[in-house]
């Protein structure tokens, strides 16, 4: 599938131009922390309006200030999965998963079993680890049948056990394109991903 | 008129009154049934109100806001009194309220009704307030997370931001009943104390102090106050800890 991003983005006193493509099913954009990846990430997802630029992801523009197109972040369906997993806390780990309706139970039953989170459906977020989050997190993304899935440092502050497995997981994903952000290189390429290094051009 | 009240509120019960343990009177059990009512609805009709003026407030920025926020607080600073004058002046013949529910063939004046908007008017800061600082103390990024997984403006609301803020609609709610229950002032001078509709708890407690000898009376519908407002308290309690089930 193929991305195109060329943006403008404001954060406070400084802006920054980021702009890459990629027709490749895995893209990561590695660069170092505070360079823009998260916000380049929420920009594509619709959380953060660029001031400027445009965004198209398989033919379709999301963001397109120069045609005035800007979907809205619910018509957009990308997976976002965030840095902090962001699971909602009144809901637990199994309404997590279905929160988007795209999936009947036997869906989540099978994404569950697929991440190994089948015995932690009854529990509230609140009660997982870090590694059982971000797994509920990835799979309430996928459930929500994506066009594409952003991955925002899945691995990030999981120790090393749990983050191999969880990259192994993220590795297994073949049905639908993901843009995987990290700082770390060799994430990305143990997923086989196209590299793309962001250095942001600050202006 | 109060006077009035006062004297049969008094003759009703004369005859049967063997004390503090005797079984409720029927005026009593008007003055019990009038509250339920009053403080019912008044909490029912203003907690929504309540939730759309704590989300205007906390979430967005308009001309004249700071207005809007002092309007809403005014009853909480002004003497009952005033507010009560006020509404008399708004619903009265002449008040522009009143010309309007007229034209309707409503009047809300020695009605139950208008009891119910003055409890609901002294209510209303006390269920802002706590509203307000839950949504500000909420977590909005989960709202934006819920939109990212296709869910529309309406269902993040109903999905993310009311069950988020549940405990302070809850606390507001009990704050408001509360205060509902316990208006005296502005009831008074609005809608003034006529047995079996409009003489509340309080008004009837006052009521029986004011003629000799009825004392005990006024206690045991004091008595009947502590257990509503205490029933109240207990079951918002139990409401609360189901709603933050989830933070334990």
């Amino acid at each position: 599938m193929s991305i195109q991003v060329d943006l403008r983005l404001r954060q406070g006193d400084f802006a920054r131009t980021i702009r890459f493509q990629s027709d490749v099913r895995v893209t990561a954009l590695v660069g170092p922390s505070g360079c823009g990846k998260t916000t380049t990430l929420h920009a594509i997802a619709g959380l953060v309006r660029p001031e400027s630029g445009r965004i198209c992801l398989g033919g379709q523009c999301l963001f397109d200030a120069a045609a005035r197109i800007d979907v809205p972040v619910a018509a957009r369906r990308l997976g976002l999965v965030f840095q902090d997993g962001r699971l909602f806390p009144h809901l637990r780990v199994g309404a997590n998963l279905g929160y988007a309706g795209r999936a009947d139970a036997g869906d989540i039953a099978d994404m569950a079993a697929r991440l190994g989170i089948t015995p932690l459906l009854d529990r509230w977020p609140r009660h997982l680890s870090g590694g059982e989050a971000r797994r509920v997190a990835l799979g309430r993304a996928l459930l929500s049948r994506p066009a594409a899935l952003l991955l925002d440092e899945p691995l990030a502050h999981l120790d090393a056990a749990r983050a191999g497995d969880l990259l192994a997981l993220i590795a297994d994903i073949s049905d639908v394109p993901m843009l995987y952000v990290t700082h770390d290189l060799r994430e990305a390429e143990q997923l086989g991903a196209t590299i793309i290094a962001l250095t942001s051009v600050e202006v | 008129m109060h006077h009035e009240a006062v004297d049969r509120v008094a003759d009703e019960t004369v005859c049967r009154d063997d004390g503090m343990f005797a079984a409720l009177t029927p005026a009593e059990l008007a003055a019990i049934g009038v509250s339920l009512k009053v403080s019912g609805t008044a909490t029912l009709f203003t907690l929504p109100l309540a939730f759309g003026l704590a989300f205007l407030l906390a979430r967005r920025d308009f001309r004249g806001k700071a207005i809007v926020d002092a309007l809403v607080n005014l009853p909480l600073v002004l003497p009952p009194v005033v507010t009560g004058y006020l509404l008399l002046l708004a619903f009265g013949r002449h008040g522009p309220f009143g010309q309007a529910l007229a034209s309707i063939g409503v009047s809300v004046l020695f009605r139950w009704t208008g009891a119910a908007i003055a409890a609901g008017i002294m209510a209303l800061p006390l269920m802002v307030s706590p509203m307000r600082l839950a949504l500000d103390g909420m977590d909005r990024r989960l709202e934006a997370a819920a939109a990212t997984l296709g869910a529309t403006p309406a269902r993040v609301f109903t999905s993310m931001t009311v069950p988020l803020v549940l405990p302070g609609i809850i606390a507001g709610g009990v704050l408001g009943f509360a205060k509902a229950l316990g208006e005296f002032g502005a009831t008074a001078i609005f809608v003034s104390a006529i047995p079996g509709e409009t003489e509340t708890l309080p008004l009837a407690i006052n009521a029986f102090l004011q003629v000799p000898g009825r004392e005990p009376a006024a206690l045991r519908l004091a008595i009947i106050s502590i257990a509503i407002a205490f029933a109240a308290l207990v079951a918002a309690q139990w409401w609360q800890r189901r709603a933050i089930a989830h933070r334990a």
